[in-house]
């Protein structure tokens, strides 16, 4: 890639200042425009596409910067989307460009362009070079579920989470459950037998899935495919919980 | 001067504090610094537990009678109308501060000096009928302060009044804003005070009888008839307080004592308690160092002296309680602060105050008040951001900005406004809604609701589409107008309320010598700002009736709007505050007392939008105007954070009286665990406050909760929900549907 990294261009769906929750601390957030997956969950089906606002990664971290007497120490940038790993050359912009600062740097991705080729690991590396932390979302273990459930195979998402494992590189690891669809027993057991292999995993999440993006959908003509799926209860939060050992 | 030296000041250091009144410096020698956790302090007693469910019965029994337990209608309210009351006439024993306003509790007082009528309606419109007596004597025998400021009125003043542009003015009732250094009584005890006070009387004037010096030697032989008068309240109860306190519980209850004596006195809208935690707790650790109390006795004694500011009662009439739902009384109380010499201020007693939320659950009064800092101990920072994380009854203000301005001795006089203990008062009153003025410059001083001509017939703008600087131009104008006549209506007021209505028993614990502000405020404020950007970033065109009055706009186009850190709508919003203020400036002020402004409304905030017309950011007549300082509802799109920058931005030394902020996050955004939340929360604070913003309140809590709480009062788990409110907290079910929607309404931070 380049190295002009303050001219380099990227999409944006929308900013968020106050993102608590997308990893750790108090987090500026970029949700960037664009996925190849097709969740049917999905709550932001209005980043599928690849239209956005232009930013320079400059503008942008300038922009995130107005927020960094929020941080403290325990917060910082957290590029997400949409899938940003679409959006490769922008976010190892952005990041190089927040290291200068000392700005912590993470990405929530679901790893679907990730590819094993030495082509793309090359920019990866040095994308992996710039990033504190990967928040990397595992919707299901099944492959034949996962092409049904989101349109595309696992198979690299496994590989990019053990190839992050390989290179010492910390991960956090999310799983949305919706009952129905993504809480079956062997599923999660495998899932945990799979994040045990993993030797940089700092934390597993479950996502309790929610219809709050449900209204999204209906805004884009879009059929929502899970319409009458209910949101977990308690009690399957916590079971999901204990198959994937997550202690609070 | 001579040096005092009570037997009751024994272990305490300093000399100053000795020769003269001075209870800063008195709390500067001798106060100790605590950074420690939470984990000393101590649950409730059962004395707390039985007296808590009492007076929650009688809560319950209040609400379930529309809002009123009891009213007086025979008995004028002063320091000594009635005997000793108590929460449980049959266990007084269990009371460890002693005091209430009436006979019994939550039994409101008959107070008309504010005014007979409002007296009297607050009685009538509950089903009660005061005595006629009362109504001969105060309307045939006596002047109230209402009938003074009626008298004197002019016709543009009672048009502003009518036609709803300037709302709030206190002509019916007391003023209020004035905290007493109710310290003092406990310090030096009511002889002393009585005897300083005599020496200013012999020091007024050099025998040359001015308005000013006839004035302030009346205003002393009232004051020193209170001090007398408190002494004869305190000894209904069995205490004799001429003497300073001589140890923990003393200095409690004298203290209370003369808090007490205001609220037997004045019915102000804020009848604030002030920074009293520091203070008390140098006699709790002498005590505590003596061995001769417990912390659970220390705990119980704050509960206590809580629990009386938690049922502090007035009586209202309707359209007061439209204004300030809830039935607040604004006894706001200060914990925090950090010393001008560095020192942290807080105390062990700091966290006791916060922890009566605890021990005694959520409630809306006293009005908690965290000065903070982001330098002020962590443990303490994060104690109070988990108390606001499970009550929301809790708001913040930024002591680096107000130390500079106030020293490190201010109490809060009401919401939000600082003023320094017992060395100064407030002449407040009412807020300007400068977005009906807005309308004003448009239609030539025309109100749309009314149709009268309330405003001067300036031009009006016959344009179809707005332009900036036209309507800049007419718009300057207009607040001229406006400031004028709401400063000169101010300053009858607060002449007739000294003449009729003048605290004495507050000013007797306040310095003779004494500095007053003159507190206006502004309605209507991110609605002007949003407006006004519109008009310069989009196109509006005017839409208007037949008789060429602009009723409507059509606005095409996008336009940055307040709440989104967007420099072109915050440099308007600055412009705005900076113009107002100016303006406010230039008219004479009631004895010479500094003008000041504030951008807080209250719940007010939805009676200003009922009167208040189309405005060209597309708000719809009727609608709510958003509180305080806080953008307009919808108007954030980048979320929290960037709304905070925007409100910080605005400088706190032209709106000294205050910039309300009210935000509410909901907590699984917060963060995921208990722990995470209060890191995060303590993070945002010293993020924001770092940037010299004012004021915050925190609430914490999900719509879904909101909504639970509208549709089923009734729940065990609602009866004490409370939530922080512009510049004040109430309870969620006390609020009328109408401000309970526009609670709901507002944005809640939730991304989740």
């Amino acid at each position: 890639m380049n190295t002009d990294y303050e001219n380099t261009i990227g999409y944006v769906h929308k900013l968020e200042t106050f993102a608590l929750v997308d990893g750790p601390g108090v987090r500026f957030a970029a949700f960037l425009s664009g996925c190849n997956m097709r969740c049917k969950f999905c709550h932001n089906p209005d980043t599928w596409t690849s239209k956005g606002e232009r930013y320079t990664a400059k503008e942008l971290l300038d922009y995130a910067m107005r927020y960094k007497t929020y941080w403290r120490g325990n917060g910082g940038i957290t590029v997400s989307g949409g899938e940003p790993l679409l959006q490769h050359d922008f976010v190892t912009s952005l990041f190089h460009l927040a290291k200068d600062h000392n700005i912590h740097t993470a990405i929530d991705t679901a790893g679907q362009p990730f590819s094993l080729s030495s082509d793309y690991l090359e920019r990866f590396d040095e994308l992996i070079s710039v990033t504190d932390l990967f928040i990397l979302d595992l919707k299901m273990m099944n492959n034949l579920g996962h092409k049904k459930l989101t349109g595309v195979s696992n198979e690299n998402i496994l590989e990019m989470a053990r190839y992050l494992s390989d290179k010492g590189k910390e991960m956090w690891i999310r799983h949305v459950l919706v009952p129905g669809v993504t809480d079956d027993e062997n599923d999660l057991r495998f899932m945990f037998d799979f994040i045990s292999s993993l030797n940089t995993v700092s934390k597993v999440e479950i996502l309790p899935y929610h219809t709050l993006g449900i209204a999204k959908w209906k805004e884009l003509n879009i059929p929502y495919p899970l319409e009458d799926v209910p949101v977990p209860t308690k009690d399957q939060i916590s079971r999901a919980e204990q198959l994937l050992h997550i202690t609070k | 001067m001579k040096k005092k030296n009570y037997e009751a000041w024994e272990g305490f250091n300093g000399r100053i504090w000795k020769e003269e009144v001075n209870v800063r410096d008195f709390i500067q020698k001798n106060y100790t610094s605590y950074d420690g956790d939470e984990s000393f302090l101590k649950g409730p007693t059962d004395a707390t537990v039985r007296l808590w469910n009492k007076v929650q019965e009688y809560q319950k029994e209040e609400r379930a009678k529309g809002g009123i337990l009891d009213m007086e209608t025979k008995i004028v309210s002063g320091l000594t109308s009635y005997g000793a009351g108590y929460i449980d006439e049959t266990t007084p024993e269990l009371e460890k501060i002693v005091g209430i306003q009436t006979d019994k509790p939550l039994k409101r007082a008959f107070m008309p000096f504010g005014g007979i009528k409002m007296a009297e309606q607050a009685c009538t419109t509950n089903g009660y009928e005061p005595d006629p007596e009362l109504h001969k004597i105060f309307t045939e025998y006596t002047t109230t302060h209402n009938q003074g400021v009626f008298d004197a009125y002019t016709p543009a003043m009672k048009s502003v009044r009518h036609n709803k542009i300037i709302t709030g003015l206190p002509d019916t009732y007391g003023r209020g804003r004035i905290v007493g250094d109710y310290r003092r009584v406990a310090l030096y005890g009511i002889d002393y005070l009585i005897e300083q006070k005599k020496k200013d009387l012999a020091l007024c004037g050099d025998g040359t009888m001015t308005d000013e010096v006839i004035r302030l030697r009346e205003e002393l032989a009232k004051q020193i008839r209170a001090l007398g008068g408190m002494k004869e309240m305190a000894a209904i109860y069995g205490y004799d307080i001429s003497l300073p306190a001589k140890n923990a519980k003393e200095a409690v209850q004298w203290l209370y004592f003369g808090y007490l004596a205001a609220i037997k006195t004045q019915n102000g809208a804020a009848m604030s308690v002030g920074r009293v935690s520091t203070f008390l707790d140098i006699y709790i650790q002498r005590d505590l160092d003596k061995g001769i109390i417990t912390e659970e006795e220390a705990q119980e004694l704050i509960d206590h002296l809580v629990m009386k500011f938690r049922i502090v009662k007035f009586a209202r009439i309707p359209s007061y309680n439209q204004l300030f739902s809830g039935d607040p009384v604004w006894a706001t109380l200060e914990v925090g602060g950090i010393g001008v010499d560095g020192r942290s201020m807080v105390t062990k007693n700091d966290f006791r105050f916060l922890h009566t939320l605890e021990n005694m659950g959520p409630s809306p009064e006293p009005n908690l008040t965290v000065l903070y800092s982001s330098a002020l101990p962590e443990n303490f920072k994060k104690y109070s951001s988990k108390i606001s994380i499970i009550t929301s009854s809790v708001q913040y203000e930024n002591d680096d900005v107000m130390k500079p301005v106030w020293g490190d001795d201010y109490s809060i006089c009401c919401c939000v406004s600082a003023t320094q203990t017992g060395k100064e008062m407030q002449f407040f009153g009412a807020r300007a809604n400068l977005a009906k003025c807005l309308l004003y410059a448009i239609n030539g001083g025309v109100d749309t609701k009314t149709r009268e001509q309330c405003g001067p017939a300036y031009r009006p703008i016959t344009s179809e589409y707005l332009d900036y600087n036209e309507v800049i131009e007419r718009y300057n104008d207009m607040m001229d107008w406006l400031a004028d006549t709401y400063v000169n209506a101010l300053n009858l007021i607060h002449y007739m309320h000294d003449k009729y209505y003048y605290e004495a028993a507050e000013m007797a614990l306040i310095d003779t010598d004494v500095r007053r502000t003159f507190a206006t405020g502004i309605a209507g404020f991110s609605h002007v700002v949003d407006s006004l950007s519109a008009i310069k970033y989009a196109k509006v065109r005017t839409i208007r009736d037949d008789s060429g009055v602009v009723i409507h706009f059509d606005t095409e186009g996008d336009f940055p709007r307040y709440g989104n850190d967007d420099e072109r709508a915050d440099e308007i919003a600055v412009w705005l505050l900076r113009t107002f203020l100016d303006k406010v400036k230039k008219h004479h002020t009631y004895r010479n007392s500094e003008p000041t402004t504030s951008i807080l409304t209250i719940t007010s905030n939805v009676v200003y939008g009922k009167a208040t017309g189309d405005l060209p950011d597309g708000r719809l007549a009727g609608a709510p105007l958003s509180p305080g300082a806080n953008p307009s509802y919808g108007a954030e799109k980048n979320g929290l954070l960037a709304s905070l920058n925007s409100v910080a931005k605005l400088p706190y030394h032209i709106a000294l009286d205050g910039i309300s902020n009210t935000q509410t996050i909901n907590p699984d955004a917060l963060g995921h665990t208990e722990e995470e939340r209060i890191n995060n929360l303590v993070q945002v604070m010293d993020g924001y406050f770092d940037q010299g913003a004012h004021h915050l309140n925190v609430n914490v809590f999900g719509t879904d909760k909101l909504y639970d709480a509208m549709e089923h009062p009734e729940k065990e788990e609602y009866a004490n929900f409370t939530i922080r409110v512009s510049g004040y907290a109430v309870k969620f079910i006390d609020l009328t549907r109408e401000q309970q929607l526009d609670v709901i309404a507002r944005t809640c931070h939730d991304r989740l």
